[in-house]
């Protein structure tokens, strides 16, 4: 028992995913938005649909530095569920649908046991949850096009991005089959990035190429100060962005477009 | 007294009849599109599991063999039975695919890898499947009319008392087998 019991362990290795992204290689073009929603099976968004109730698994903001005109700069800062070790929303879920994952460090989100209370999504630092107002409506024929690897919400459930799962469960398949446990994906955001801005590792593996990034002195992550320990890390050489990782909205400070 | 024998009486037989008539309401049949023999292909054509249900090479299970397995042998008849003549005209020929009915179906929202189990954990087919691959007739396909799922999910039994190991594949049935083995799997692993 205690010798299989040890064979498990060596077998069932343990994987910390997590994702660097490179502002300053980001063109804010959008292509990661599009891929995240056809990977995820995400309907088209009926005319009534409005910024709030929209569903952007990934979705990438535009800031501007707080500087005068001719001298201001733009950035594209790509957002989405940051994975924290330490989740809120795990925290506040009265239905235990949401779950950090003992294999993968991947922030579960059960829609099958959500009953949409929406805690999370208060709970949520980085507003990367998003509930599902309307039932999902394809048009006619495209159904056809859907992934059958993620299967489609309903109405009444939250959604967040899941590190593309069906992609994860496929390369877990081909190692098995190739008797490998090193399971290596791309999600699909990671893929369609043109500008590559976007890397994922193991962040429990020392040799994983991603480690050097995380290395360097560029490299910051979003609201460290929660304490929820995120595992998504951006680079940017430019301080004013990096400021961004910390600001306090209380202090008047605002880079967003309209201020 | 009496008030209580009659109680008691009225609670048996309601039990009863919920025992014996619900699974009778609560489930549908529906009649396989064509009879299919494991055994005459197994034991008599002499072939392999692999030969029909193989893994492809990037680790996803072929699951149920398509009619172009078939058309191979059954161009023509190779046998005498109405069954293949069935297969050779209905499909075969007009090249329609046979839309098997598969007991072990999951829901959508399940993800199940041959890959781990069969490959990795070596696990035998008949450990979940039990005789499946030795059967001579296909029993129909029985749903349950609530949620759609097959009856093979929750089991044959509906006390699912003395069931055997292959019996029922709920959560509870995948959870149970892996406490015993060891093995761990998140939400996300058995779910998409
Ligand atoms: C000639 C091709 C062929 C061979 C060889 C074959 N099968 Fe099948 N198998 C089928 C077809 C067709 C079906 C679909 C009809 C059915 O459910 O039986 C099927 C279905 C099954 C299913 C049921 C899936 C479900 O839940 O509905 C199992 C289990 C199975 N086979 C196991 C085996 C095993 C084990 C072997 C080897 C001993 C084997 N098969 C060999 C063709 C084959
Ligand atoms: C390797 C060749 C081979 C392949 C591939 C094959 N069969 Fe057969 N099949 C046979 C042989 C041989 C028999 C004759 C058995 C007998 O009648 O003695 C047979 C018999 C049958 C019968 C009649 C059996 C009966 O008792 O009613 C059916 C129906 C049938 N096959 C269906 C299928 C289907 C469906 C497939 C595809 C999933 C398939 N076969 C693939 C060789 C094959
Ligand atoms: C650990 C349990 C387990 C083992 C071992 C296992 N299966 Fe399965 N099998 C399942 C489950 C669960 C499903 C339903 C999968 C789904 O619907 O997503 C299934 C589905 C199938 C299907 C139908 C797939 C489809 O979608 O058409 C076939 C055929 C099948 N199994 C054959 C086999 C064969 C052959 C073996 C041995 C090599 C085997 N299975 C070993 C649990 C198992
Ligand atoms: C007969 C025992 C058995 C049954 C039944 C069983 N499993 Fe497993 N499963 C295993 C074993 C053993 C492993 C560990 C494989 C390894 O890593 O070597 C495993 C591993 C897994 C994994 C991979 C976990 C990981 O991340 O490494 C998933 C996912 C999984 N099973 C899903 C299911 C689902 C879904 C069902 C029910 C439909 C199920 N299993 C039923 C024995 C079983
Ligand atoms: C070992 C595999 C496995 C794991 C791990 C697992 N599930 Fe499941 N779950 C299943 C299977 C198989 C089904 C479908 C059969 C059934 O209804 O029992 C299912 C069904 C469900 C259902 C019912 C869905 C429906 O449509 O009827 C809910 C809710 C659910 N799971 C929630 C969870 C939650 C929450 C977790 C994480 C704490 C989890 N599951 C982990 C295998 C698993």
């Amino acid at each position: 028992m205690a010798a299989g019991a040890n064979e498990m362990k060596k077998t069932n290795r343990k994987y910390r995913y997590g994702m660097v992204i490179d502002l300053d290689a980001c063109t804010g073009c959008g292509a990661c938005m599009v891929a995240c929603a056809a990977e995820n099976n995400l309907a088209p968004a009926p005319a009534k649909v409005t910024d709030r109730t929209s569903i952007t698994l990934m979705r990438v903001f535009q800031v501007k530095e707080p500087a005068p005109m001719p001298a201001r700069k733009t950035a594209f800062v790509p957002m989405m569920c940051m994975q924290c070790d330490d989740p809120p929303c795990e925290h506040v879920c009265p239905q235990q649908a949401v779950e950090l994952d003992p294999r993968t460090g991947i922030v579960d989100q059960m829609v099958q046991r959500c009953f949409g209370c929406r805690y999370c999504m208060a709970a949520c630092p980085f507003h990367a949850r998003y509930f599902n107002w309307f039932d999902p409506e394809w048009p006619a024929g495209m159904e056809q096009t859907l992934n059958p690897a993620v299967a489609p919400r309903m109405r009444g459930v939250v959604e967040k991005c899941d590190l593309c799962h069906g992609r994860f469960h496929e390369a877990q398949d081909r190692a098995a089959m190739e008797g490998s446990d090193n399971i290596t994906y791309q999600p699909a955001c990671a893929e369609a990035c043109p500008a590559q801005a976007i890397r994922i590792g193991d962040l429990n593996n020392p040799d994983d190429p991603i480690q050097v990034q995380i290395g360097k002195p560029e490299t910051f992550q979003f609201l460290v100060k929660l304490g929820t320990k995120p595992k998504m890390y951006y680079q940017s050489k430019h301080d004013w962005v990096k400021r961004l990782a910390e600001r306090d909205s209380a202090n008047g400070n605002s880079n967003r477009r309209d201020a | 007294m009496r008030s209580a024998i009659f109680f008691l009486t009225g609670v048996a037989m309601m039990l009863l009849g919920g025992w014996v008539g619900l699974p009778k309401v609560l489930y549908k049949q529906q009649a396989q599109p064509l009879d299919f023999s494991h055994k005459a292909h197994v034991v008599k054509a002499e072939m392999d599991c692999t030969g029909c249900h193989d893994f492809r090479e990037d680790g996803s299970f072929a699951g149920v063999p398509k009619l172009d397995n078939c058309a191979g042998c059954h161009a023509e008849p190779v046998g005498t039975t109405a069954n293949e003549k069935k297969l050779v005209e209905a499909h075969v020929t007009p090249e329609k695919e046979i839309g098997w009915l598969v007991y072990s179906k999951q829901p959508i929202n399940t993800r199940f890898s041959h890959a781990i189990h069969v490959k990795k954990a070596e696990l035998k087919c008949e450990r979940c499947h039990g005789e499946h691959g030795k059967t001579e007739t296909l029993r129909p396909y029985e749903y349950n009319v609530v949620s759609g799922y097959s009856r093979d999910i929750w089991g044959r039994s509906v006390s699912r008392l003395r069931r055997a190991s292959h019996e029922g594949m709920k959560m509870d049935d995948c959870m149970d087998c892996h406490k015993e083995k060891g093995a761990v799997a998140g939400c996300l692993g058995c779910h998409r």
